[in-house]
């Protein structure tokens, strides 16, 4: 599918969802969901036999100074359309977001990392621990505000 | 209880195994816990970070030139590719366009390095299933790329070639010459591979039908490259969304639908083949022209996402860059291959021995730094 017809396919989904207006057109298609109907929007794209989105190469958080995003890349691997979802979180302290391991397996590691490096907690998630760092590790360290008393990176 | 006693007793105990952080092949530092009964895997359970640098931290500091040879020091079998990734997205941000010298070089240079790259794998995983010879075998032909490396850029391991805008330097005056007799060497040394391994009774059997992996297990769990392929899903970034040189060069996206560990061995056999085809259609028609572009000394990217992907030799290398429009970029995440083929790793090995344990890890080509970042 194109573009547009992408982002008039996902309008009809009866789940809440924006697409910011940019004078540049971004790379992909990008859709803009808040956190508690994410699951819902990305289980309808995989499902659906239109969209079907069933790869997920990439999911990335990012620490903004007032909320959190977490995003998700999806590829079909039978329409070869992409799309990237944009879930917004708004407590930035203590971000929550439901897991999507049910509909993609590689979301286990993914996951973890984000939880890891971001403090994001990933409900339903079949075994949320650290994935790199130690399990006593204080902080998260991709978040903008974090202190390294070490300072190894500024080194 | 006597030891006839335990011998009757049909009750099994479940123990743990660390294989790891210090294990030949392992290829670096990964531990796996490992649940067994008897010598059947129960579970695996990878533990990582054993080297884990913050490498997305780091970038959040560097300018996008320093950014580009922080990226080598990951998957160091495919550092020019992983250089490469960074520099189209640093590229595609600025909308610059790229001399077609500097694209073809690119193309010519990544093949050799997904040559070297299955040279070594194909050499490290005979000595892994035993046969010493395969690893010499190996190191001897890789040893003619590595040269042809040293030449361009001056490196053998963590080479730096691509810059954003271009090359570093351009191509010296017997790289078409080199590149050339190391084709001819290796069209008759590629044989030799499959005469001492692939039609090996015993390597056959410790292969085929070990760690089968399915074709929608390796979407789900994402598993690209040659791992993926082997499964029968067609993943090629070269051929879904071709970068640099790749639109105008023919070569065939090998895959195989029986997804076992032999499979996976065959496909990066094959794709030597195909990248020795790559680079001969490209080698006598590199264009003139400049080998860099100019750029600013302060690249600064503006307000914008960038996602390129390439395809390195272990699977789609993602590169997204999120730029405030400063002269460092707000967040860089890597997709790195490397994790998620470790991903799948559980549901291949489960059921099966030790033994196969070792086979599955090599046929999916790990590299830790790739994973760990």
């Amino acid at each position: 599918m194109t573009r547009q017809e992408l982002q008039n396919k996902i309008l009809s989904f009866p789940i809440e969802t924006s697409f910011a207006e940019t004078e540049v057109e971004t790379q992909y298609l990008t859709t803009d969901v808040s956190a508690k109907n994410t699951h819902a929007l990305i289980s309808e794209l995989k499902n659906n036999s239109d969209t079907y989105f069933d790869y997920l190469f990439c999911q990335t958080g990012i620490d903004f100074p007032e909320h959190m995003e977490v995003l998700f890349h999806l590829r079909s691997t039978t329409h070869l359309h992409e799309i990237v979802v944009r879930a917004k979180i708004d407590d930035r302290e203590n971000p929550i977001i439901d897991s999507v391991y049910d509909l993609y397996k590689t979301a286990e590691y993914h996951e973890r990392e984000i939880f890891d490096l971001f403090g994001v907690k990933f409900n339903n998630h079949p075994d949320l621990r650290r994935l790199f760092l130690d399990d006593d590790w204080e902080g998260y360290p991709l978040r903008k505000d974090y202190v390294d008393e070490i300072n190894i990176v500024e080194l | 209880m006597s030891v006839k006693e335990v011998q009757n007793s049909k009750e099994s105990q479940e123990y743990f195994v660390n294989m790891g952080p210090q294990h030949p092949s392992t290829h670096g530092v990964l531990r796996l816990l490992l649940t067994l009964d008897g010598e059947t895997i129960t579970n695996v359970e990878p533990h990582l970070g054993y080297i884990h640098r913050s490498i997305e931290k780091m970038c959040e500091r560097d300018s996008y030139q320093q950014i580009v040879h922080l990226t080598d020091r990951m998957d160091y079998l495919s550092c020019h590719m992983n250089n490469e990734a960074v520099c189209l997205a640093v590229e595609k941000g600025l909308e610059m366009e790229i001399p077609e010298r500097v694209k073809v070089i690119r193309t010519i240079i990544s093949e050799l390095t997904r040559l070297s790259s299955h040279q070594l794998w194909w050499g490290v995983m005979g000595m892994d299933l035993g046969a010493i010879t395969s690893f010499l075998y190996g190191f001897r032909d890789r040893e003619m790329i590595t040269d042809i490396f040293e030449e361009t850029c001056g490196a053998r391991l963590t080479m730096n070639y691509n810059i954003p805008g271009g090359l570093m330097f351009d191509i010296p005056s017997n790289f078409q010459t080199k590149v050339k007799e190391f084709i001819i060497h290796f069209r008759k040394k590629l044989p030799e591979y499959d005469q001492l391994m692939t039609n090996n009774i015993i390597f056959r059997n410790r292969t085929e039908g070990v760690g089968i992996l399915t074709k929608e297990d390796a979407i789900s769990y994402g598993v690209t490259g040659p791992s993926g392929r082997a499964s029968g899903w067609n993943n090629d970034i070269r051929k879904i969304k071709p970068y640099s040189a790749y639109d105008r060069v023919e070569f065939k996206e090998i895959t195989y639908t029986k997804g076992d560990s032999f499979a996976r061995y065959k496909v990066r056999i094959d794709e030597m083949w195909e990248s020795m085809n790559i680079i001969e259609q490209l080698i006598d028609n590199i264009p003139e022209g400049n080998y860099k572009e100019k750029t600013r000394v302060v690249i600064k990217l503006p307000k914008t996402e960038i996602y390129q992907s390439v395809e390195t030799a272990r699977g789609e290398l993602g590169v997204y860059i999120n730029s405030d429009g400063k002269k460092s970029p707000y967040r860089v995440k890597f997709r790195s291959p490397g994790l998620s083929n470790l991903n799948a790793l559980n549901s291949m090995a489960k059921g099966g021995k030790i033994a196969d344990l070792v086979t599955i890890m090599s046929t999916i080509d790990l590299v830790i730094p790739d994973i760990d970042r």
